[in-house]
C-alpha cells in the first residue's frame, strides 16, 4: 500500500496528477455553468470550407503556439534549471523574418513559404544559440542571459520590416493559420500534433531525454559519465529556437499580419507557467513534455472560460492569477508530501478498522 | 562535437556582427541632419525633437511627414532628434538651442520637466511649437500646440455608426491597452451610448492592441451563440483579428454583410479592406501636423488659440477613394 501511494504521487502518472485534475475541474465547472459549453458545431467558413467550431476547438486552437513553446521550454528548464524569458521577443524576430522573405518574393507560392519558414528557423536557432552560449559556456543565469534578448528582441524585429504592421495575404498563409480546404480541423492544431510526434521520435531514437535529465539533476555527475553538459544545454536552447520559429510563423499566419510589438506578447510568462503547471520542476532535472502541453491547454481553457463568463476585461488577469496560485501551491512539494502522509494515515486507519471488523 | 561547437560560435558571431551593423545604421539615422543651407539667410532653421519612428505606425508617418514638409525645397534647414526617453530629448533640445535654430518643434516623451528648456529657448528668441503631445508648462512658453483630440475621434466614429440607422445596435467592443490616451478617447463616446441604452453592449473586453487576443474574444462571443451586428475595435490590427474570427465562423461582414466592422488608425492595408468592402469604417488619428506648423511659421495662417486641434477624418467604405488611401493611409 505504502509503495502504491508513493508511486501515485512521484512516478508514472504522478507528475500529471495536478494538470489533469485542473483540466477536469475546469471542464466540470464549465459543464455546470453551461452544459453546451463544449458543444462542437460544424459550419461553413467564409471561404466555403466545412469547418469545426465551438469553445473546445477555440481552446485547442488558441493554445497552439503556447503548447509548442512549452515543449521547447520544458527541455531548456530540465537541462539548465532556468527559463528562457525571451521566447516572445524571439518569436517576433522569427515572425518578422518569415514576413520579410514572403514580402520580398514577387509571388507567394509553396516553395517561398517553405523557404521563409526555414529562414525564420535559422534566425531563431541562431538567437537560441546566442542565449545557449551565454548560459552553457559563460555560465550566466538563464533568466539574466535571456533578459538581453527579451529587452532588445522586439526592436530587432522592427528593424527587419521597418513598418509597424506589414501584412501578407495569400491562400497558403491563411491555410497555415486557419484551415486547409477540405480539412475541418484548424491547421495550428495539426502542427502541434506534428511537433509532439517529432519530440516523441527525438526521444525515442536518441538519448536526449535521459542526457537532459542527468545534466539537470547533477551536471558534474553527468560529465563524469561522459555527457557533454555544455552541448546538451546549448542544444536545448537551439531546439527551443525551432519551437519559437514554428510558433512565430503560426502567429503571423493566423492573421496575415505582423505587429512586432504584440505578436505573442507576454507569452514567455504563460510558457513558464505551462511548464510549472505540468508538474515539471523549474529547478531542472526530470521532466515530462506531456505535462507542459496539458499545462498550456489549462491556461487557454482558463482564459476562454473567463471570456465566456464575460469577466470584465480589467479583471481577467487577476482571476487567472488566483487560479494559478492555487494550482502551483497544490502542486508544490510541501503540500504533496503533506497530502501523501495524510493519505497514508487514512489508509492505515482503514486497514486497522478493516482488521478489527474481521 | 568540437566542430559543431565552432559552428555554433561562428553563427553567433555572424549574427552579432549583422546586428551591430543594423544598430550603426539606425544610430546614424537617429542623429539625422538636414541639408546644409547654402544661402544662409533665406533658410529657416528648424529643430525637431520627436519620439522614434519605431514606436508605431503613427510615429513613422509623423516623422516622414515632418521630414517631407520641412525640406530644403520648402526653404527649411531641418535638424532632427528621435528618442523615446524624456531626458535625452531634453538634452537634444538644449543642443538645438545652443546651435541656434529659429524654431523648436517638440513631441515630448513625458509631459513634465520642460520648464527650464523652454524658458532658455524663449530667452534665446527661439519660437517653440508643440505637436502631437501637450506639455505641462505655462502657455506663454510656446507659440501653439497642434494636437489630436482622441475623444473627438470616438465621437466621430460613434456618430457615423448612429447615422447608419440600424434598427438595433448589438456591439462587440474591443478595447486597446487600458489607460492609454487612444483607448480612453475611443471608448468614451461608445460608453455614453451603452449608458443611454441606444446601443447594447454584447461584450466589452480589452485585447491590449493584441490582434490574436481580439480574435479569441470574438470567437468566444460567437461560441456563446449571442447575436451581434457591430464590431468596434479600437485599432486596425484588432479589427483584423475580429474579422478573422468572423471568417472562420462563416459570418458575413462589411458592406452588405451582417456585421459592421469599425477600426482606427487608417493603415493603408486597412483602408484597402475598406475599399474592398470587407470593413465599413476606419477612424483616423492624424499624424500630419507639419503643414499646419509650417503655415504658422510662414505666416500663411494665424493661430486663433494656443491649442489647435488637428482636423481628423473618418472613412466610410462606400465613399473611400484610392486618393484617400494614398494620402491618408499609414505604412505601405
Amino acid at each position: 500500500m505504502k509503495k502504491n501511494t508513493k508511486s501515485f504521487f512521484q512516478g508514472g502518472l504522478g507528475q500529471l496528477t495536478i494538470p489533469l485534475i485542473a483540466i477536469a475541474l475546469l471542464v466540470l465547472f464549465n459543464l455546470i455553468r453551461d452544459p453546451g459549453f463544449f458543444e462542437i458545431g460544424i459550419t461553413h467558413n467564409n471561404d466555403g470550407n466545412i469547418v469545426l467550431a465551438g469553445n473546445l476547438i477555440s481552446i485547442i486552437n488558441g493554445a497552439s503556439e503556447l503548447a509548442i513553446l512549452a515543449m521547447g521550454m520544458t527541455l531548456v528548464t530540465a537541462a539548465c534549471g532556468g527559463q528562457d524569458i525571451s521566447v516572445g521577443a524571439a518569436a517576433a524576430i522569427a515572425g518578422s523574418t518569415f514576413v520579410k522573405i514572403l514580402k520580398s518574393a514577387p509571388e507567394i507560392n509553396g516553395g517561398i513559404v517553405v523557404l521563409a519558414f526555414l529562414c525564420a528557423c535559422i534566425v531563431a536557432m541562431l538567437f537560441g544559440a546566442f542565449n545557449g552560449t551565454l548560459v552553457a559556456v559563460f555560465k550566466i543565469q538563464p533568466m539574466i542571459a535571456t533578459l538581453i534578448l527579451y529587452t532588445c528582441g522586439r526592436s530587432i524585429a522592427y528593424w527587419i520590416n521597418g513598418g509597424a504592421t506589414p501584412t501578407i495575404s495569400s491562400p497558403i498563409i491563411s491555410a497555415l493559420g486557419s484551415f486547409i480546404p477540405g480539412i475541418p480541423v484548424p491547421t495550428p492544431v495539426l502542427i502541434v500534433v506534428c511537433v509532439t510526434i517529432l519530440f516523441k521520435l527525438l526521444f525515442h531514437f536518441t538519448s536526449l531525454e535521459i542526457f537532459t535529465q542527468s545534466v539537470g539533476i547533477n551536471q558534474s555527475a553527468a560529465r563524469l559519465n561522459g555527457i557533454n553538459a555544455t552541448f546538451i544545454k546549448l542544444l536545448s536552447f537551439i531546439i527551443l529556437g525551432v519551437c519559437v520559429a514554428i510558433a512565430g510563423s503560426i502567429g503571423v499566419s493566423r492573421l496575415g499580419l505582423i505587429n512586432h510589438e504584440t505578436l505573442l506578447i507576454d507569452v514567455e510568462m504563460d510558457t513558464i507557467l505551462a511548464v510549472a503547471i505540468g508538474g515539471n520542476s523549474l529547478g531542472g532535472g526530470k521532466f515530462k513534455i506531456s505535462g507542459s502541453i496539458i499545462g498550456a491547454y489549462v491556461i487557454q481553457m482558463l482564459t476562454t472560460t473567463l471570456y465566456a463568463m464575460k469577466v470584465s476585461s480589467t479583471d481577467v488577469k487577476a482571476y487567472k492569477a488566483i487560479v494559478i496560485v492555487l494550482l502551483v501551491v497544490i502542486g508544490s512539494p510541501v503540500i504533496k508530501a503533506k497530502f501523501g502522509k495524510l493519505m497514508e494515515k487514512v489508509r492505515g486507519r482503514m486497514q486497522e478498522s478493516a482488521a478489527k471488523g474481521a | 562535437m568540437k566542430r559543431l561547437k565552432a559552428l555554433v560560435l561562428a553563427g553567433v558571431l555572424a549574427v552579432s556582427l549583422v546586428l551591430s551593423a543594423c544598430g550603426g545604421n539606425s544610430g546614424s539615422g537617429n542623429s539625422g541632419s538636414g541639408n546644409e543651407g547654402k544661402g544662409g539667410n533665406s533658410t529657416i532653421k528648424v529643430g525637431v525633437v520627436n519620439n522614434p519612428p519605431s514606436e508605431s505606425g503613427y510615429r513613422e508617418a509623423n516623422v516622414k511627414d515632418m521630414e517631407a514638409v520641412f525640406s530644403a525645397a520648402n526653404g527649411y534647414e531641418l535638424k532632427t532628434f528621435y528618442n523615446i526617453k524624456n531626458d535625452e530629448q531634453l538634452q537634444a533640445a538644449q543642443g538645438f538651442i545652443t546651435e541656434g535654430v529659429d524654431y523648436l518643434l517638440i513631441s515630448a516623451a513625458e509631459t513634465t520637466g520642460w520648464d527650464d528648456v523652454l524658458k532658455k529657448a524663449k530667452e534665446a528668441g527661439i519660437k517653440v511649437y508643440l505637436f502631437d503631445r501637450m506639455i505641462d508648462v505655462d502657455e506663454s512658453l510656446y507659440e501653439a500646440a497642434v494636437v489630436s483630440d482622441m475623444a473627438k475621434e470616438g465621437e466621430t466614429a460613434v456618430q457615423w455608426l448612429l447615422d447608419q440607422n440600424l434598427s438595433e445596435y448589438k456591439v462587440i467592443h474591443i478595447q486597446g491597452a487600458m489607460g492609454s490616451d487612444a483607448q480612453i478617447g475611443r471608448t468614451g463616446a461608445l460608453d455614453a451610448q451603452f449608458a443611454s441604452g441606444k446601443m447594447k453592449k454584447v461584450v466589452q473586453q480589452t485585447a491590449s492592441w493584441d490582434e490574436a487576443e481580439a480574435k479569441k474574444i470574438v470567437e468566444s462571443v460567437i461560441n456563446s451563440g449571442e447575436d451581434f451586428n457591430v464590431i468596434y475595435a479600437e485599432n486596425d490590427g484588432m479589427a483584423k483579428g475580429a474579422v478573422a474570427a468572423l471568417d472562420d465562423a462563416g459570418i458575413t461582414h462589411g458592406v452588405n454583410g451582417k456585421v459592421i466592422v469599425m477600426g482606427f488608425d487608417c493603415n493603408k492595408w486597412a483602408l484597402r479592406e475598406l475599399k474592398a468592402g470587407a470593413w465599413n469604417y476606419d477612424g483616423q488619428c492624424s499624424p500630419f501636423q507639419a503643414q499646419i506648423i509650417s503655415d504658422l511659421i510662414k505666416g500663411n495662417k494665424t493661430a486663433s488659440s494656443k491649442k489647435i486641434i488637428n482636423e481628423e477624418k473618418g472613412f466610410d467604405a462606400k465613399t473611400i477613394t484610392d486618393d484617400d488611401i494614398n494620402t491618408y493611409g499609414l505604412g505601405e
